[in-house]
């Protein structure tokens, strides 16, 4: 048989691999998605405890972002995906279950990708925040606000406009970063089926881009036709991101005097 | 906490510690060499020079370097009859020169970047007054834009040679027993995740501490006359 032409590999359907890349590209930008909202959190929380005034929480904040910005990601997706899935097992045989559980790897994977961005998220939001002009915050303070409203009306709207910059760089990084989860793989749903005293578990396996492209590339010994869609794929994607982060800056920049 | 163990790790560990300098500087040398290289092809007056190496830039930094690796590795397999004709399999069958490309041809992308940043930041006057001095071409290069440049350029630089270092990890992927792949093998091995990450993490931080060090000292070297407020901030 000789091998299927480009065109016929990229088919849209059972026949070829253009849906099952699509779909891929949709969970890529999933993981990442959720990975930058997991690492805004923890930004947040660890940006507030850079700038509080208690000494432990400074130590421990300076701890997080040099330990997560210092390490590998690949590391810290291993401890995550391993490590996650022993606590989950001590936990399953002190209740009384035995046997190995793993845990779902778009939880872990996510969650591996929020801590490691949420990290640099940190510089940036702190960052950010020291940039807001403190007469502004005093002039708030003589109105009379104080607390959520001045977090609201004053401080917030200020600091995600310093900070969109920053953040857009941290969301490429993501956006790379989310393919190291093809190398634990990613499992979304797990299902039962009872027949009788028999019980099956079943669980559904989704593929981000990488591992798809790997899948596919090993299923129609073609590897260099997938990695290169792939490769045009995440093209797309970061066009598209760095596009849209424009406009999100013209858009909180507006009103702004320009030098 | 159990000490032996965190020894015996230990000693594996350091085990891949050459492989992985040995990966990170071999890659930021030539990726130097090449950065500069396409740094002067931005600049280049003849339109499609300039447009290759923006494309190469836009490519090798859009994608994830995973990804690189892979089309290197596995994907040039599918030409495996055409390359060996060429006499080159040798080359692409080998994960540590697949490794090594790929990390080249990405810090080569960064590095160009920042490389014509370090050029444009050379104020024109200076340019000027060395033509004015008779000097040019080579030498204008070599007495006045490189050095000024260089100086812009350290900083971002040594982020990127951090950031090469942490990226070495990506081989493991690619069966190199680097520190990440033997950290990877210890944990499959005894699925004691925690003390394995916190040796494997450890061993990471004090590289990256000693060459942050390193770089540091080198800024201090060429430009103890420039302000350190005055530096450009940290990118990522």
């Amino acid at each position: 048989m000789p091998p299927k032409s480009f065109l016929e590999l990229m088919q849209w359907g059972p026949q070829g691999w253009l849906d099952e890349m699509t779909f891929a590209t949709g969970l890529t930008l999933a993981v990442a998605i959720c990975g930058f909202l997991f690492g805004l959190a923890f930004g947040t929380l660890a940006a507030a405890a850079k700038l509080s005034r208690s000494t432990i929480l400074r130590r421990a904040a300076d701890a997080y972002t040099t330990v997560f910005r210092g390490v590998p990601d690949l590391l810290v997706i291993y401890l995550f995906y391993f490590g996650g899935s022993a606590v989950v097992t001590a936990i399953g045989a002190a209740l009384g279950y035995s046997g190995f559980i793993g845990l779902p790897g778009f939880l872990v994977g996510t969650l591996a990708i929020g801590i490691v961005s949420g990290a640099y998220q940190t510089e940036v939001i702190r960052g950010a925040y020291l940039a807001v002009p403190q007469g502004e915050v005093d002039a708030a303070r003589a109105f009379g606000m104080s607390g959520f409203r001045l977090l609201r009306r004053i401080i917030g709207p200020q600091v995600l406009r310093y900070g969109l910059p920053g953040m857009g760089n941290i969301w490429q990084l993501v956006l790379k970063e989310s393919a190291l989860v093809a190398v634990v793989g990613l499992t979304l749903i797990f299902y039962e089926v009872r027949i009788g005293d028999l019980v099956l578990i079943y669980e559904t396996r989704f593929s981000d881009l990488l591992r798809q492209a790997h899948v596919a590339a090993g299923s129609t010994r073609q590897p260099f036709v997938f990695y290169i869609t792939a490769v045009a794929f995440y093209l797309v994607l970061t066009t598209a991101s760095t596009w849209a982060f424009r406009q999100a800056e013209t858009w909180a920049t507006r009103g702004m005097r320009r030098a | 906490m159990d000490l032996d163990f965190l020894w015996t790790t230990f000693v594996r560990l350091i085990g891949g510690v050459p492989l992985t300098l040995q990966l990170a500087f071999s890659s930021i040398v030539l990726g130097l060499a090449l950065a500069v290289l396409l740094a002067v092809m931005m600049r280049s007056w003849f339109t499609p020079l300039a447009w290759a190496a923006d494309g190469f830039v836009f490519v090798f930094r859009g994608t994830p370097l995973l990804v690189q690796v892979f089309l290197i590795y596995y994907g040039l397999g599918q030409f495996r009859p055409v390359l060996d004709d060429m006499g080159i399999w040798w080359f692409f069958r080998s994960p540590y020169y697949c490794a090594l490309l790929a990390l080249t041809l990405n810090t080569a992308a960064y590095g160009a970047e920042i490389v014509r940043g370090g050029l444009q930041s050379v104020p024109h006057g200076q340019i000027e007054a060395a033509r004015a001095f008779g000097m040019s071409g080579f030498t204008l290069y070599r007495r006045i834009v490189a050095p000024i440049a260089l100086r812009q350029a350290l900083p971002a630089y040594g982020n990127e040679i951090i950031l090469m270092i942490k990226a070495t990890s990506l081989c493991s992927t690619i069966t190199l027993m680097e520190v990440t792949g033997l950290a990877h093998r210890i944990i499959s091995e005894t699925f004691r995740s925690f003390e394995v990450f916190f040796v494997a993490g450890a061993i990471y931080l004090a590289i990256n501490f000693a060459m942050s060090r390193l770089i540091g000292l080198a800024e201090a070297r060429i430009a103890p006359d420039l302000d350190q407020a005055s530096r450009p901030a940290e990118v990522h």
